[in-house]
């Protein structure tokens, strides 16, 4: 038998490794679904973020049922929720509801609904599932203050919350790439100046400066505009993590065998930068950067939970959060909490999949 | 060590300047200030401002001037008079306002840091000397769950439970009548036995990142040559584990607590606005949508001295556990 001389490339190394890293397969597929969900987050909701109807303000949290019975006694599948009998006691003020047999709402796949602009383009008026009578209601996640779809909310709100995450990085990453970058390069006075900095910005806590930074935020800029700030906001403390990890790779590299050779080759240092060093420690910072969307997204949801992030009629999980935020409307309504769920599960997802590439990103080692 | 100590110092004295220059300017240089607020507030209820009246107001406030000379003005206010400026929401000065916020902020965060060191590090050593034991896998997932839940659920999540199953409101840091009754004897004890949920609120997800890390470097370090050697020289397991590669464990750990703390004050503002704490979070959010000047800059401004100084006692305490490190300290290679 003679040995097989395999000639694998670090791209398919990296691969190999990776999927034997069973959570991080798993964080890659929750984390490919959730921004598949904020993509096509119209569609996918069956009512539209801000339709509401007022009797059903604060319903509880409906459940797909199967089978109906039909009057002969006959039982069919059907896919179909039950509509509320609700009351209203006058003495408390409080609306009860109770699940009545005989409303029986049927559910659908490609059903007509709340029409919408598809990614602000094709006017369009389908939903993946819903309701099959587009003036029925359905409430997965039971309803909110204003009788809003808390589950179509959720839904819509994935593409701030995540999206928010992703512009944060990219933001940090130029920052912390550039600084970084040039604090490990030429060393000296630059790097050790640039560190004094990076150390005093990480010293000051870094919510405070936040909130300072997001109250500033005139309530009447337009959404976009807010969306833009909070994620500059985001990213002015977010660059110091990323800068020192790239210092710290451009250190350790700067000083290996072959990018010496590179340099006594008369390799200008554009090309050492960008052709042996970049590529060395890429996997790295893709992890890094994966590791930090998540800190991004829970610091966005806790301003806008304090009222001072996003706003109506922008949704994030945060801005829905904020409905959660007194005593009194958690504890009539305890599924105003489910958007929470949304941002355990992509921090979780998130994380497992930074694991897992940070682990596989030296597939040389052992 | 002098040597060190004085560096550090030094590097200290430049970090608390920065500090200054930032909080301050954080909350001045964005348009909109406290005159602002009020004109607008006073348009809601249909009086209308003259423009000269304005200027007046500003003036008032020491608003007219640029931030520059503000800040100048604030900072020989604080160095020569230990006067930190006046609070234009609360019409107090801003030192009698913080006083005691301030040092409840302080002793919850000290009580987390210690919380989160006796409960994470035996639970670390646990999981990582009983690998993939029913332990371990529970000691991750909690680790997991702390690491994604942000501070604000959690805390609302306790105050539902606590509402829903114990009738009774878990929120502040005192009851009732002790919220503003003078220090006593009975009036701490009601502090303490309110502290330990703002605890465990603040401390789980720095409980579950140290587990995280003192189990994995702990791996890292089981199986090294010199483990065996100990063992083999016939020292006790425990005393074996104490002695070596638990206390090599705790040293990457100990100089990433600088982190940890800074952290824990952080988290902390967000905590106490949903618990409602009578500590600085609460204030400071209100001063900063009040654009309340120098409470606000005051406020940001110690917060972040209370992280400084939690950052030089966390790498003393390291320079106390490894000799390896006091030598660099003293060469000058630890800054």
């Amino acid at each position: 038998m003679s040995a097989r001389i395999e000639n694998a490339s670090y791209g398919v190394l990296i691969w190999r490794r990776f999927k034997r890293h069973k959570l991080g397969v798993l964080g890659a597929f929750i984390t490919g679904a959730i921004y598949f969900v904020a993509m096509f987050s119209e569609f996918l909701a069956p009512h539209g973020q801000g339709t509401y109807k007022a009797r059903d303000v604060y319903a509880p949290p409906q459940f797909v049922r199967f089978m109906v019975e039909d009057q002969a006694g006959d039982r069919r599948f059907q896919l179909h929720v039950l509509g509320y009998k609700s009351s209203v006691d006058y003495d408390s003020g409080k609306r009860t509801f109770v699940p009545d047999p005989r409303k029986i709402i049927p559910l659908g796949f490609w059903v007509q609904g709340d029409p919408y602009k598809f990614w602000g383009l094709v006017k369009m008026d389908r939903h993946l599932f819903g309701p099959v009578n587009s003036r029925d209601r359905v409430y997965f996640f039971g309803a909110d203050r204003l009788g809003r779809d808390v589950y179509s909310r959720t839904i819509h709100a994935t593409r701030v919350s995540m999206t928010i995450g992703l512009v944060g990085v990219s933001l940090s990453l130029i920052l912390g790439i550039t600084i970084g970058g040039l604090s490990g390069y030429f060393g000296g006075f630059a790097d050790l100046g640039i560190q004094r900095v990076i150390e005093i910005l990480q010293s000051i806590p870094s919510i405070p400066l936040w909130i300072g930074l997001a109250a500033a935020i005139p309530p009447t800029a337009p959404p976009l505009q807010t969306y833009f700030l909070i994620t500059v906001i985001l990213s002015i403390i977010g660059w110091t993590g990323l800068a020192r990890v790239v210092r710290g790779r451009f250190m350790a590299l700067k000083d290996e065998d072959f990018i010496k050779s590179a340099r006594l080759d008369g390799n200008k240092p554009v090309r050492i930068i960008g052709r042996h060093m970049v590529p060395n420690f890429l996997s790295h910072i893709i992890a890094v950067v994966t590791l930090a969307i998540p800190g991004m997204i829970i610091a966005e949801t806790s301003l806008s939970f304090l009222g001072i992030g996003l706003r109506q009629p922008v949704v994030s999980w945060g801005v829905l959060l904020q409905e959660a935020q007194n005593l009194k409307s958690i504890s009539t309504a305890p599924w105003l909490f489910l958007p929470g769920l949304a941002v355990v599960i992509a921090v979780l997802a998130l994380n497992f999949l930074g694991d897992g590439l940070r682990d596989a990103g030296d597939p040389y080692e052992s | 060590m002098a040597r060190f100590l004085l560096r550090r110092l030094s590097l200290m004295l430049l970090t608390v300047f920065a500090i200054t220059v930032i909080s301050f300017f954080i909350i001045v240089l964005p348009p909109g200030d406290f005159v602002d607020r009020l004109v607008l507030e006073a348009n809601q209820y249909g009086e209308v401002f003259e423009q000269h009246e304005i200027d007046d107001l500003r003036r008032s406030y020491g608003l007219d001037r640029s931030a520059v000379e503000q800040y100048l003005i604030w900072m020989r206010n604080i160095l020569f008079r230990g006067d930190f400026g006046y609070s234009f929401g609360w019409d107090v000065p801003v030192a009698d306002l913080i006083g005691q916020r301030l040092g409840l902020t302080a002793l919850l965060s000290i009580v987390t840091l210690l919380f989160i060191w006796t409960v994470a590090i035996p639970i670390g050593i646990y999981s990582a000397v009983k690998k993939y034991s029913l332990g371990d896998y529970v000691a991750t997932f909690v680790g997991f769950i702390g690491l994604a839940i942000p501070n604000f659920l959690l805390a609302l999540v306790l105050l539902y439970f606590s509402f829903r199953y114990m009738g009774q409101s878990v929120g502040g840091l005192f009851s009732p009548e002790y919220v503003n009754a003078p220090w006593s004897f009975a009036r701490v004890l009601d502090l303490i036995s309110h502290l330990w949920i703002p605890t465990i609120v603040l401390g789980t997800a720095g409980t579950a990142e140290v587990i995280r890390k003192i189990r994995a470097n702990l791996l890292d370090e089981l199986h090294r040559p010199y483990v065996l050697t100990a063992r083999a020289k016939g020292l006790p397991e425990t005393r074996m584990l104490l002695k070596y590669p638990v206390r090599h464990s705790l040293n990457p750990f100990v100089s990433d607590l600088n982190d940890l703390f800074v952290k824990i004050i952080s988290g902390e503002t967000i905590v106490a606005v949903v618990l409602g704490l009578q500590t600085t979070g609460p204030l400071l959010l209100q001063a900063l949508k009040e654009e309340d000047l120098y409470l606000a800059s005051s406020l940001i401004m110690f917060l972040s001295f209370l992280a400084v100084l939690g950052t030089l006692f966390s790498d003393l305490c390291l320079m106390a556990l490894d000799p390896r490190i006091r030598r660099q300290a003293n060469e000058g290679d630890l800054m």
